[in-house]
């Protein structure tokens, strides 16, 4: 059985072959190991995250959403915990999204595709979708076997099938409804969704994503990652020499022959490997490859195949780690007698590293010192002065107001530009001279038009930088814009 | 078939014969699913002829199994958002002018329409920025012909002045040379008199003392004592430093000569009321009002 996954075996020799390729499925088998327990932590940390993040609370005051993580698209906001962004701050999803590329590249160069073997969603998922099916129709050979049978289906095994997908359509169904939930108070659109009373385009997504979910992770699964992704073809050229890939250590391994073999001849003194071409290594591959013929394009580096073959090694009484994390230039030194060297610290490394911090630095500043009252002024173009009756000169400006806090707050207009001008709101009848008053209320911005004038004998000859000043009266706190006062 | 190809001795698969400076192609089929979606997407194509208008015929077109024409699409849309909008229009055509102005949203929804209906109906003679042009007034500063309140910049907007609406406003510039009233020399007398209401420098050695006299004589009835103009009558003011046809000695012999009486249309019944509001208030709080 074992012998017709060796993809050696499979290669069509010099026959044109049909059209199209169909799919070899692969019947991962369960391993455990170091590897397995790192990924089955991650998997519960992601999936946790996934599924519970929504109905975590946050505390934002009266009024504000007090859900952690919130996309509010008909308010155009975004909250995460302590952070609330508004559309005009949307370079932080760029400097998110150089952070997650550059964090990509680091990776990439310490370990490979370590992302695709350990924290990919595709990954993740197909990895719970697998072990489902595993509790439910058995280990690899039980599953090769059940699918091989010719025999009519009988009720046990109809029973297992459709348990088996009702499972995985339950989680993908899960998934689908998670999502949803990070666009709404979750737990009151839970309620709206199972009364029926939810937004249409909720159920259209948790469709759509229940299907992509099922079908990816139920079906497609390796070819996913074989076919469809573009990172396994962009992370061969971001590789170097020194990235650390799950590896056959070659050096070792080779020649391969049976236990009793080698040791008959390990007795004889003679120099032998210590692969014993047991297949495992391939067995437990989810993407059905076999390590030992080199890096290839399918391996996603999740190390199971490590953990495999360690249990091998310990059950023979070998050295472990046979096949490991490592580079080709450890095993052409090893093959030449010198110790192996494993360098992480590599100009690649610390630029990458160097780039997440810059970048998160900045963007944690902008975070941190980020103003909660904004304003922006655009002045009138057409036309850009205006000579009023008495010959004094008014200029319009249009005057957007961002009170970015949870409360309604009292703001104060102060313009500093022509020497005695004056100021009116249109719509505002300015209880102190020339010093407007409007009230904005929470989490919103005001557009005003405002009117500055120079009187006569005051008239600028040129443009004159004019700045507004606004100020929360209760607060204190003071955001300034500058444009030009302009003669006609 | 086999010579098309050869065998690749590095991979040991047959190659498909193409070959680009030197390197081969070898031949390695679709996977199953890739070939399956290809055909579907060509099987969801001739859905979507049948189904969609597509074809061109001779002088018209297939319409498709349910009719489908982006025109209706297009209408029905536009009628949703007349829906949406007409509840908004109608909390307008409700309110008060001065109602209007002192509610914020009110005000924001009022601009923001009347922006839109001065730039397709006014914006031709006012400019796009209602900044005006020689004997089209500028709506942003504080001089009105017509009155600048609130009123009286929409009963403006209504009836229009000399439109030949009944309720218009009325009020010409007379011609005082074409008609033979005054004068060439007394309208270049009366013309610096003018100039001086407004500090403007005058010709000299005119005689001010004449310039007075024709004026009382003649302008006074619609300009007023001491040329301060009438808003009922549309008759400037003609001591402030705004001209509509200009200020210079030229432009004023020709207005004193030839009389102006320009056109402002009336809007009422072309606009609905609600429009006609809001074009007043954006209006009014382009220069601030009155
Ligand atoms: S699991 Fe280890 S010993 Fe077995 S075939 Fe693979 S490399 Fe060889
Ligand atoms: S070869 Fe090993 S590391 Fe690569 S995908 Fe297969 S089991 Fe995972």
């Amino acid at each position: 059985m074992n012998k017709a996954v060796n993809p050696n075996e499979l290669q069509p020799e010099g026959d044109y072959g049909p059209l199209y390729a169909s799919r070899k499925k692969v019947y991962p088998q369960s391993v455990s190991g170091s590897f397995r327990r790192i990924k089955w932590g991650l998997m519960a940390f992601c999936l946790g995250v996934y599924y519970l993040l929504p109905f975590v609370r946050w505390n934002r005051g009266l009024g504000a959403p007090n859900q952690a993580v919130l996309i509010d698209l008909p308010n155009s906001r975004f909250y995460f915990f302590f952070i609330e962004l508004w559309p005009q701050e949307v370079y932080y999803f760029t400097g998110l999204l150089i952070v997650a590329a550059v964090a990509l590249f680091l990776m990439n160069s310490i370990g490979g595709r370590i992302w695709c073997g350990y924290l990919c969603p595709q990954t993740v998922w197909t990895d719970l979708f697998y072990a489902v099916e595993r509790l439910i129709e058995g280990d690899r050979r039980e599953r090769m076997k059940k699918d091989a049978s010719a025999d009519p289906m009988k009720l046990e095994r109809i029973s297992e099938i459709v348990l088996k997908h009702s499972i995985w359509l339950l989680i993908a169904w899960w998934t689908g409804g998670a999502w949803v939930l990070y666009f709404n108070d979750a737990p009151t659109l839970v309620k709206e969704l199972v009364t029926f009373q939810g937004p249409m385009i909720a159920y259209i997504w948790i469709g759509i994503l229940t299907a992509t979910t099922y079908l990816l992770a139920g079906y497609m699964r390796e070819q996913v990652c074989t076919y469809m992704c573009p990172w396994p073809r962009i992370q061969a050229a971001l590789t170097d020499e020194w990235a650390l890939n799950v590896t056959y250590r070659y050096d070792r391994g080779e020649k391969r022959t049976s236990v009793k073999k080698a040791a008959e001849l390990r007795a004889l003194g003679e120099q032998v490997g210590d692969c014993v071409d047991c297949y495992q290594c391939v067995a437990v591959c989810p993407t059905g490859i076999d390590i030992r013929n080199g890096p290839q394009l399918e391996c996603i580096q999740c190390g199971l195949c490590i953990d495999a073959c360690d249990t091998v090694m310990k059950k023979i009484g070998r050295p472990t780690r046979l096949i490991a994390y490592d580079n080709d230039i450890n095993i052409q030194r090893r093959q030449e007698g010198k110790p192996p060297i494993y360098r992480i610290v590599r100009p690649r490394t610390v630029i990458y590293s160097a780039m997440i911090v810059a970048v998160g630095g900045i963007m944690l500043y902008a975070l941190l010192t980020r103003s909660l009252l904004d304003v922006n002024v655009l002045h009138d173009r057409n036309p850009i002065a205006v000579k009023l009756s008495d010959g004094s000169i008014r200029n319009a400006y249009t005057v957007r107001l961002l009170n970015k806090r949870g409360f309604d707050r009292v703001i104060a207009i102060d313009v500093d530009g022509p020497v005695n001008a004056t100021v009116h709101v249109v719509g505002v009848d300015s209880v102190t001279p020339d010093r407007p008053m409007i009230v904005i209320g929470r989490d919103q911005t005001a557009e005003l038009r405002l009117l500055v004038t120079a009187p006569a004998e005051q008239n600028p000859e040129k443009s004159i930088p004019v700045h507004f000043h606004v100020t929360d009266i209760g607060l204190g706190e003071v955001a300034t814009a500058t444009d030009n006062f302009v003669a006609p | 078939m086999t010579d098309h190809g050869e065998i690749d001795h590095v991979s040991g698969k047959s190659t498909t014969g193409h070959e680009w400076d030197g390197i081969k192609e070898l031949n390695t089929p679709l996977p199953r699913w890739w070939l399956i979606t290809f055909y579907l997407t060509i099987i969801w194509a001739i859905g979507y002829w049948i189904v969609y208008p597509a074809w061109p015929l001779i002088s018209t077109n297939t319409t498709g199994l349910f009719g489908y024409s982006t025109r209706a699409s297009l209408a029905v849309e536009l009628a949703n958002l007349e829906a949406v909008r007409g509840e908004k229009m109608a909390a307008l055509a409700k309110a008060s002018l001065a109602e209007i102005e002192k509610d914020p949203a009110l005000l924001a929804l009022a601009r923001a329409k009347g922006r839109t209906v001065f730039g397709d109906n006014c914006a031709p003679c006012h400019g796009s920025g209602a900044a005006g042009a020689k004997g089209f007034p500028n709506l942003n500063d504080d001089d009105w012909l017509w009155g600048g309140t609130l009123d009286q910049i929409m009963q403006t907007i209504q009836y229009g002045a000399r439109s030949g609406h009944a309720k218009t406003h009325e009020g010409q510039m007379l011609a005082f040379g074409k008609d033979g009233v005054l004068k060439p020399d007394e309208i270049v007398t009366v013309a610096n008199y003018v100039r001086s209401l407004s500090g403007l420098p005058t010709r000299q050695g005119y005689d001010a003392a004449k310039g007075e006299k024709i004026f009382t004589e003649n302008c006074v009835a619609c300009h007023g004592d001491g040329g301060k103009g009438n808003a009922e009558l549309g008759a400037p003011n003609l001591t402030d430093k705004i001209w509509l046809y200009g200020s210079d000695e030229a432009t004023l012999i020709e207005t004193i000569s030839q009389g102006r009486s320009g056109v402002m249309p009336a809007w009422d019944g072309r606009l609905d009321p609600a429009t006609l509001k809001a074009m007043a208030v954006y209006v009014h709080s382009l220069g601030g009002g009155k």
